[in-house]
């Protein structure tokens, strides 16, 4: 079997190399079957690699131990699903996921833009398998998932294998690494197109359209995965947070800020000709970020709480990074040309300088990410010492720019293209400053004092009046014609021009966010050692201990500690913190009780018996307005999904009006 | 006014606040990344910084006392005592063998003073290569 596995890699390897080949053969002696030959060994990449994963898989389920990987991440107590989820458990097998993955986004992205971009595809192509090349260098010759245990010149049958970190034995194991790594991965595919337009100098702006749209998918898988990541710290890790600046978290943030960043500037090429260079370089950025964030997490090149085996793995990502931007850099320089803009900046109180601001302050805030993280390599190498920067640093640079940003998020919208009057910026801002004010100062007289929380609130509350008031104000104009209620009307609103008003429903979903990252601010905790059956008090909540209770299974050991919660003698039910024992690793974990409310959640974790074993140590924490972080998720989700659909109009208005084009009058697409 | 001038000001404006605060950041948050041995060699002056002190947790020295946790970290030969009195709870993959990263002070009674520990189970996240000796169940 594992013959067969590691045969596929090889071969997946031979046919990617020689999908580049006939690729740009095929493209440079104008000899189409070579090009369209290149193109289905794409798919046989494809089909090469997921069979190597069916054998990784089976032997994971079926729990061959005598392969190195399976002994490793699996054993026999687990669940089959967190079997199957070993696949991405470990270096080598997340490695090979990665390029199952890429794998998979290149045949959908040959598939579908066969017939499209004829000139661009080879490059596309040769991009794509460059990519898959590199990765299964890795896979094949340096951290072979298909390797067997050994002993002298025999291979060894162990009975059971090691099973996969208790930590990771959670549901969202199963999901959230993929989710990251299709955002990691999909990243590839703007940057294979934004390459690709580079060398064959694409007039056009169809090119970008399908950019933005993949780009849009792979942000909101990064999206996903970075959140599903944190619910999974805040309920698995039982240290109450569930962001911590983690050189790992930071990794993932990185080309999300980015994507973030080019989503957004995207719209001044499309409507007006600018920025065109800039867009590039965000696309590339994003792209070397993603290689640059699976490097930290594989190569141990920081510490971190996530970091793997250390690896000389570093090497060849480095190697693969530095000739990657080289070789962009000097694209982009020479072609600088064809990137002219069409338009110039106007005004600073203008849409286009908001965009620029917003471009900015997300870069900033990147750069601000990055250093931090790398801070202990840069320092060493400046100064010999390594000095971290932790949690503090970040949130101190962080939370200003977060604040601005959220800024720029009611303003921009608003704010007309080209230049602005006073009179109009009145006219817009008034009603939501007004009520962002009421609010802040409500707070304040109710006893609110902390600084950021304030602004905070006074933020969230104007941009969610600016949003509020645009529906209102499209839908009226609707509901005015046709005469339908104006629920009907928003929906009709939304419908006619998706990717403004799901972009909106964006923002206000990351508004809620805002609201839940804001009750940080406002946290309470206490640890006591106590008794059974006593009581104890935080906030409003009183907590009544029960007596614990103890029990084996065949993965893990545990003891369960029941705490009644009444709140103002309102009997809200039973948490029952967990303690575990997990038996193959002896890893003792912490299974935390949270009674998730919209206010606040109240959060229990049982840490184990005090020295003497008489009392139990329980951690008490009161997390106020933490679930509105997941709804602001899923409003998120919702306006993703929305700016995905088509408008149910497609005429491109808003480039004739901007800059009044004659030719394009009213241009109906296709 | 220029245009140059009225869009360069703001941005000045705005990476010279964010530069500023970054400084400030790192001033106030740097710790020094040192191993025990290092941490010996510093003399006096390992008392008025911030540091961050790596080794494995001494076997059976983990004690709890009310919200304080003592215990030893040891690299080689050498050992450190630690109090631990912060607010978050321990991870879990603190325990005896694990790998352990204290931030803290030390104190002028070399016992060294964390507010946070981080830990790694002593497998990591992944069996390190080199641990990976296979068992013959045979033998």
């Amino acid at each position: 079997m594992e013959n067969i596995g590691s045969l596929a890699i090889l071969l997946a390897f031979c046919f990617a190399i020689y999908s580049i080949a006939a690729s740009l053969a095929g493209k440079w002696a104008k000899r189409p079957f070579l090009v369209l030959s290149g193109e289905r060994a794409v798919y046989c990449v494809w089909a090469l690699l997921s069979t190597a994963a069916g054998v990784l898989i089976y032997s994971l389920i079926s729990g061959d131990y005598r392969m190195t990987y399976v002994w490793a991440h699996s054993n026999h107590a687990m669940p089959t699903i967190y079997k199957f989820a070993s696949w991405w458990g470990g270096q080598e097998g997340s490695l090979l996921f990665w390029s199952w993955l890429l794998a998979t986004y290149s045949g959908v992205v040959v598939y579908r833009s066969r017939r499209r971009f004829r000139d661009m595809m080879p490059y596309v192509t040769s991009v794509l398998m460059a990519t898959q090349a590199f990765f299964l260098i890795l896979v094949a010759f340096v951290a072979k998932p298909f390797n067997v245990l050994e002993e002298g010149r025999l291979i060894v049958n162990v009975g059971d294998g090691q099973g996969l970190n208790p930590l990771l034995q959670y549901w969202t194991m199963v999901i959230h690494p993929p989710m990251l790594y299709l955002g990691y991965v999909g990243f590839t595919v703007p940057f294979a197109f934004a390459i690709a337009s580079l060398i064959t100098k694409q007039p056009g702006e169809e090119w970008i359209k399908t950019t933005r749209r993949w780009t849009l998918v792979t942000w909101l898988f990064q999206t996903t995965g970075i959140l599903l990541g944190a619910g999974w710290a805040y309920a698995v890790l039982g240290w109450g947070g569930y962001w911590g600046w983690d050189p790992v978290e930071n990794a993932s943030l990185l080309p999300w800020i980015t994507a973030t960043a080019f989503l957004h500037s995207v719209m001044m090429q499309e409507k007006k000709g600018m920025m065109k260079v800039w867009n590039i370089v965000l696309v590339s950025t994003t792209f070397f970020l993603c290689i640059f964030g699976t490097m930290l997490t594989r190569s141990g090149v920081v510490n971190s709480v996530h970091a793997f085996a250390q690896s000389s793995i570093g090497t060849y990502f480095s190697t693969f990074l530095a000739m990657g931007i080289a070789g962009t850099v000097f694209l982009i320089l020479s072609r600088l040309n064809y990137l002219k803009s069409e338009a110039q900046l106007e005004s600073v109180l203008s849409r286009e300088s908001t965009f620029l601001f917003n471009n900015l302050i997300l870069l900033a805030s990147c750069f601000a990410v990055l250093w931090g993280t790398l801070f202990p390599v840069i320092s060493e190498a400046v100064t010999g010492e390594k000095i971290t920067v932790d949690a503090p640093f970040f949130n101190r640079v962080e939370i200003p720019i977060a604040m601005f940003l959220l800024l720029l998020t009611g303003v921009g919208p608003l704010i007309a293209w080209r230049k602005s009057s006073f009179e109009s910026l009145k006219k817009a801002f008034t009603w939501p400053l007004v009520s962002g004010v009421a609010v802040a100062a409500g707070l304040a007289a109710l006893g609110v004092h902390h600084i950021y929380a304030l602004v905070s609130f006074l933020l969230c509350t104007f941009v969610a009046v600016t949003v509020f008031m645009e529906f209102v104000k499209g839908a009226n104009a609707i509901r005015q014609k046709s005469g339908t209620n104006l629920a009907t009307a928003m929906v009709e609103l939304t419908h006619r021009n998706t990717r403004r008003y799901g972009g909106y429903l964006v923002h206000m979903g990351i508004v809620i966010m805002f609201i839940g990252f804001t009750g940080k601010a406002f946290d309470k905790d206490t640890t006591v050692e106590v008794n059974p059956n006593s009581a104890l008090k935080i906030g409003a909540y009183q907590l009544r201990v029960g007596s614990v209770e103890e029990g084996q299974n065949e993965d893990y050991q545990w003891s369960r500690l029941p705490v009644d919660v009444t709140k103002n003698g309102e009997d809200l039910g039973t948490l029952e913190p967990e303690h575990r024992v997990y038996l193959a690793q002896k890893q003792p974990t912490s299974e935390v009780a949270i009674r998730r409310n919209l206010n606040e959640d109240v959060y229990l974790n049982f840490a184990g018996m005090s020295a003497d074993g008489q009392r139990a140590v329980l951690q008490a924490y009161v997390f106020p307005l933490v679930t509105w972080i997941w709804i602001g998720y899923w409003v998120v989700f919702m306006g993703t999904l929305i700016c995905l659909t088509p408008s149910k109009s497609r005429l491109i208005w808003a480039r004739t009006q901007v800059v009044g084009v004659a030719e394009k009058h009213a241009d109906v697409q296709n | 006014m220029n245009k140059y001038i009225k869009f360069g000001l703001p941005i000045a404006a705005i990476l010279g606040t964010l530069g500023w605060l970054a400084a400030g950041g790192i001033s106030d948050t740097k710790t020094y990344y040192k191993s025990i041995a290092e941490l010996n060699q510093m003399g006096p002056q390992a008392q008025d910084k911030r540091l961050r002190v790596g080794g494995d947790v001494a076997p059976n020295s983990i004690t709890r006392e009310g919200r304080d946790v003592k215990f030893v970290l040891m690299q080689d030969q050498l050992r450190l005592p630690v109090v631990y009195s912060g607010i978050d709870p321990l991870p879990d993959t603190f325990k005896d063998g694990a790998q352990a990263l204290a931030d803290g002070k030390l104190g002028t009674d070399g016992v060294f003073r964390a507010s946070k520990i981080q830990a790694k189970c002593a497998s990591k996240y992944e069996a390190a290569p080199s641990s990976a000796k296979p068992v013959n169940p045979n033998s």
